[in-house]
C-alpha cells in the first residue's frame, strides 16, 4: 500500500492515496496585487481524498488559493506541494530551486479545475471539449478518447448532448460538461471555483448531483470555493474560512456551521444564511 | 467629343488583360501566403512574454505600416539586390516580399488585437488542462481569434491587390504593363483611347476584388458553422453502453 | 478643549491631473525632443555646405554604399519629401469635404441618388490609385484645353480615393451617435439644421477624427505615386539622382528613412489623438 495517513480534519497530510487523489500541502503562501494583501502567510493541508469546502467574504483570497494552486496565479512566496511533489520548486539535492516550465506543467497535469463561468471552447462540441486534452497531452488516441469522452458525459447525464455546442446548452448543462472535461484528465485534485454561483438556482441541482457522485468515488482531492451550505454539510470533511489572506477558522462541517467560534465567522453566516 | 468612343476593348486585348491577371493573382496569392506567416510570427510575439520579442515584434510593425508600399517595392525590388550583392532575383519574389512585408505589419497588429479579444476565461481553462502554449494557441484561442481576424483581414487582402498594380512599376508584366501593351497597339491602329482602356481595368480590378470579397465572406461562414453544433442525439444514436438514455436526466 | 483645524493636506495638483500640458509630460516631451534634434541635425547639415565637399561626385561603381554621399542628399532628399507632404495635405482636404458630400449622398433617402454613390464608393475604394491616376492622367490629356499640373492631379487623384474612405469614416461617427439624442432632439423640436450643428456633430466628431488621421496618414503613404504623373517628390527625387549617377542604393534608401521620419511621428500623434479621445469619453 502506498503511504495512506488517517485523515485528521486539522492535520498532516501529504503523498497519494489508494484510490490515486493526492494530498495538497501550502507552506508560507504570499500573495498580494499591488499593494492589496490577499494571501498572508498561508499554512494549509489537505489530505489525500479529503473533501475541503472554503467559504469567505469576498477578497478573502478564497479564489486565490485555488487559481495558485493551478497556476493561474504565481505565489509571491511559500511552496505548494501536490501529492508529496513540490510544484514551483524542484529539489536540487537539499535545496529547493524555483521550477522549470517543464517541472510546473508535469506536476500541473495532477490538477485540475471547474470555473465559475465554465469556460467550454465554444467553437466545439461538447464531446470534443471532453476529448481535447486526452488526446493532445496525454496522446490518447482519437478513438480511445471518443469512448471515454462518451462515457464521461453519460455519467454526467449528458450523453445526448455529444455533438452540441455550448451555445445550445443551458447552464447547468454547459457546468456538467465543464466537469466532465476536467475529469477526463483523470485528475488527483480538482478545484471548483464556485461552479453553481452563475447559474439559475433550479440548475444548481444538477450540477450538485455530480459533485455528490465525484465526492462519493473518492478518487480525487476536492477544494471547493461555494455558497452552498446544504453541501457542504453533507459532502465536505472539512470546511475553512478565510478572512483577509488567512485561514480563521477550520474544523468539521457540523462545527463550523452550528457552532462558528470565530466572530467573523458568525458573522459571515449569518449574513448568508439571511438571505 | 473625343471620350466618347467605343467602352470596350478588342477581344484579343481582352486576352492579354487576362492573362496578365493571372501573373496579379499570383503575386497576390503569394504575398498573401507570406503575409499570413508574418501577421502570426510577429502579433503572436507582439504578445510573448520575453521583452525583446515584443520588442522586435514592434519595431517590425511600426516599420512596415509606417513605411510606403512603393518606396517599400522599389528598396527591395532595386535597390536591396545591388546592396546586398545578390543577383536580381525573379522580380516577382522581390515583389512579394516587400508586398508581404507590407501586409504582416497590418497583419500582425489584426491578429493580435484578436487575440486580446478572446475571454480570458478560455486560456485559463486550458491552462487547467495543461494545453501548452502552442497547443492553446492552436486548438482554443485562435479557433475563436477567427470571427474577428477575418473582416479586417479581408480589407487588407484587397489592399494588397491594390497594391500589385504597383508592381508594373519595377518592370512586371501585370495588369498595368499590358495595358501599356495595348495602349502601344491603339496608338499604331489608331484606335482606342487611353481613358477607355484604363477604365476597363478598373473593373478588371474591381471584379477580382469582389472575388477576394466574397472568398472570405465564405471563410466567414465556414468558421461561424463551426460554433453552431447539430441537433441533440436521439434514443437511436447513442452507442450501446451508454446508462443513461434520453435526455431526462437533469435536462 | 479647543478647536483643532483639521491638517490641511497640500497636494500638487499637477500629480492628480491627467491632463498636464503637454510640455511638461516627459513621455511626450521624450520623443518630441529627440525628433527635433535629429531634424536639427538633418537640416544643420543642409546649411553647412563646407562639412560635406560641395558637388560630392558619386562613388565608383564597385562601392555598394557609401555613408558620406547618403548624408548628402539629404537636403535634396528634404526638398522632394516636402512636396510629397504638400500634395498630401491637398489631397487630403479634398478628400475631406468630397467625403462629405458623398457620405450625405450614402445616407439620402432619394434612392436615385443613394444607389449610384454607393457604387460609386465601392468602385473607387476597391480598384489601385495608381490606375486611377493614370485615369485621370489620361482623362486630362484627352480633354483639350485643361491643362493641370501634375500636384493638382496627384491631388484630386488621392481626394477622390480617399473621399470614399472619409466617406465611411463620417457614417461611421453619425452612425455611433446614440439613437436616444434624435429622439430627444424630435420631443425638444429642434429643427433639422440644430440638431445636425448641435447636437450630432459635436458627438460624432471625436469618433471621426482619430479614423481621418489614419487616413491621412494612409495618404501620405499613397503620394509617392505622384512621380508616375510627374510630381517633383521624393520618388523623383530617387529616380533622378539614380539615373544621373547610376547609383540605385543611397537614394531610394534615403527617401525610405526620409519617409519613415515623416510617417512615424505622425502615427504616433494620430495614436496619442485616440487615446486622448477615448479617455475623454468616458
Amino acid at each position: 500500500m502506498n503511504a495512506s495517513e488517517t485523515v485528521h480534519p486539522t492535520g498532516a497530510s501529504e503523498g497519494v492515496n489508494e484510490k490515486g487523489a493526492a494530498g495538497v500541502r501550502f507552506h508560507g503562501i504570499n500573495k498580494a496585487f499591488g499593494s492589496n494583501v490577499v494571501l498572508s502567510d498561508l499554512d494549509l493541508n489537505v489530505a489525500p481524498g479529503e473533501k475541503v469546502v472554503i467559504i469567505g467574504p469576498s477578497g478573502s483570497g478564497k479564489t486565490t488559493i485555488l487559481r495558485v494552486t493551478m497556476t493561474l496565479e504565481r505565489p509571491d512566496s511559500g511552496t505548494v506541494q501536490i501529492g508529496g511533489r513540490h510544484l514551483y520548486h524542484q529539489e536540487h539535492g537539499t535545496k529547493l530551486r524555483p521550477a522549470k516550465e517543464k517541472h510546473i506543467s508535469a506536476v500541473r497535469s495532477d490538477i485540475g479545475m471547474v470555473f465559475q463561468h465554465f469556460n467550454l471552447f465554444p467553437h466545439m462540441t461538447a464531446l470534443e471539449n471532453i476529448m481535447l486534452a486526452p488526446m493532445k497531452v496525454h496522446g490518447v488516441s482519437r478513438d480511445a478518447a471518443t469512448e471515454k469522452g462518451m462515457a464521461l458525459l453519460d455519467q454526467v447525464g449528458l450523453a445526448h448532448a455529444a455533438n452540441q455546442t455550448p451555445g445550445q446548452l443551458s447552464g447547468g448543462q454547459k457546468q456538467r460538461v465543464a466537469i466532465a472535461r476536467s475529469l477526463a484528465t483523470e485528475p488527483k485534485v480538482m478545484l471548483f471555483d464556485e461552479v453553481t454561483s452563475a447559474l439559475d438556482p433550479e440548475l444548481v441541482g444538477e450540477v450538485l448531483n455530480v459533485l455528490g457522485d465525484i465526492a462519493r468515488e473518492g478518487r480525487t482531492t476536492m477544494m471547493l470555493v461555494t455558497h452552498e451550505m446544504g453541501f457542504a454539510r453533507d459532502m465536505a470533511d472539512r470546511i475553512l474560512m478565510f478572512d483577509k489572506g488567512k485561514v480563521i477558522e477550520d474544523g468539521r462541517p457540523a462545527d463550523i456551521l452550528d457552532n462558528p467560534q470565530n466572530e467573523r465567522t458568525q458573522g459571515f453566516l449569518g449574513a448568508v444564511r439571511g438571505h | 467629343m473625343i471620350i466618347v468612343g467605343d467602352w470596350l476593348l478588342s477581344s484579343g486585348q481582352y486576352q492579354t488583360l487576362l492573362e496578365s491577371s493571372l501573373v496579379t493573382v499570383q503575386i497576390l496569392l503569394y504575398s498573401f501566403v507570406l503575409g499570413i506567416v508574418l501577421s502570426l510570427v510577429v502579433g503572436v510575439g507582439r504578445l510573448s512574454e520575453h521583452e525583446w520579442v515584443r520588442g522586435a515584434a514592434l519595431a517590425f510593425v511600426e516599420f512596415a505600416r509606417g513605411i510606403s508600399s512603393i518606396i517599400l517595392l522599389f528598396i527591395v525590388a532595386i535597390a536591396a539586390p545591388i546592396l546586398l550583392g545578390i543577383p536580381q532575383a525573379s522580380l516577382i519574389l522581390l515583389a512579394t516580399i516587400a508586398l508581404g512585408i507590407n501586409m504582416g505589419g497590418y497583419g500582425a497588429e489584426i491578429i493580435r488585437g484578436a487575440i486580446q479579444s478572446v475571454p480570458k476565461g478560455q486560456t485559463e481553462a486550458s491552462i487547467s488542462l495543461n494545453l501548452s502554449p502552442m497547443q492553446q494557441l492552436r486548438h482554443v484561442v485562435l479557433p475563436q481569434a477567427m470571427r474577428v481576424i477575418l473582416p479586417p483581414m479581408g480589407n487588407l487582402t484587397i489592399e494588397i491587390l491594390k497594391g500589385t498594380a504597383l508592381v508594373s512599376l519595377v518592370g512586371v508584366t501585370d495588369i498595368m504593363q499590358s495595358a501599356r501593351n495595348i495602349r502601344q497597339e491603339q496608338l499604331a491602329d489608331q484606335v482606342g483611347t487611353l481613358p477607355i482602356l484604363y477604365l476597363n481595368v478598373l473593373v478588371l480590378y474591381f471584379i477580382l476584388a469582389q472575388v477576394v470579397n466574397a472568398l472570405f465572406k465564405f471563410w466567414e461562414w465556414r468558421v461561424n458553422k463551426s460554433f453552431m453544433g447539430g441537433p441533440a442525439l436521439t434514443r437511436d444514436e447513442l452507442p450501446p453502453d451508454v446508462l443513461h438514455a434520453g435526455a431526462g436526466v437533469g435536462g | 478643549m479647543s478647536t483643532t483645524q483639521p491638517p490641511v493636506v497640500e497636494r500638487e495638483v499637477e500629480e492628480y491631473r491627467p491632463h498636464r500640458k503637454w510640455f511638461r509630460r516627459p513621455d511626450i516631451m521624450g520623443p518630441v525632443l529627440v525628433l527635433l534634434a535629429v531634424y536639427g541635425v538633418l537640416v544643420g547639415f543642409v546649411e553647412q555646405e563646407n562639412f560635406f565637399r560641395t558637388r560630392m561626385e558619386a562613388p565608383g561603381g564597385l562601392v555598394r554604399f557609401d555613408w558620406m554621399w547618403f548624408f548628402h542628399l539629404i537636403p535634396l532628399m528634404l526638398k522632394g519629401l516636402l512636396v510629397t507632404i504638400k500634395a498630401t495635405l491637398l489631397g487630403f482636404a479634398v478628400a475631406v469635404v468630397l467625403g462629405f458630400f458623398l457620405a450625405l449622398g450614402r445616407r439620402s433617402k432619394v434612392l436615385v441618388l443613394r444607389w449610384p454613390t454607393i457604387a460609386v464608393i465601392e468602385f473607387v475604394r476597391s480598384t489601385p490609385v495608381l490606375v486611377q491616376l493614370f485615369f485621370w492622367l489620361s482623362l486630362e490629356r484627352a480633354v483639350p484645353g485643361v491643362d493641370l499640373g501634375p500636384i493638382t492631379l496627384l491631388a484630386v487623384g488621392l481626394g477622390i480615393h480617399y473621399a470614399t474612405y472619409c466617406s465611411e469614416a463620417y457614417r461611421a461617427g453619425i452612425n455611433s451617435v446614440d439613437q436616444g439624442q434624435w429622439e430627444a432632439a424630435t420631443a425638444l423640436n429642434l429643427g433639422p439644421v440644430t440638431t445636425w450643428v448641435r447636437v450630432v456633430v459635436p458627438q460624432a466628431v471625436p469618433n471621426v477624427l482619430p479614423a481621418l488621421g489614419n487616413f491621412l496618414v494612409a495618404a501620405f503613404k499613397d503620394a509617392p505615386m505622384g512621380f508616375v504623373v510627374g510630381v517633383h517628390g521624393l520618388l523623383f527625387f530617387a529616380d533622378q539622382v539614380s539615373s544621373e549617377t547610376f547609383r540605385v542604393t543611397e537614394p531610394y534608401l534615403i527617401a525610405g528613412v526620409g519617409f519613415l521620419l515623416a510617417s512615424l511621428p505622425a502615427a504616433w500623434a494620430v495614436r496619442k489623438l485616440e487615446k486622448r479621445i477615448a479617455y475623454e469619453r468616458i
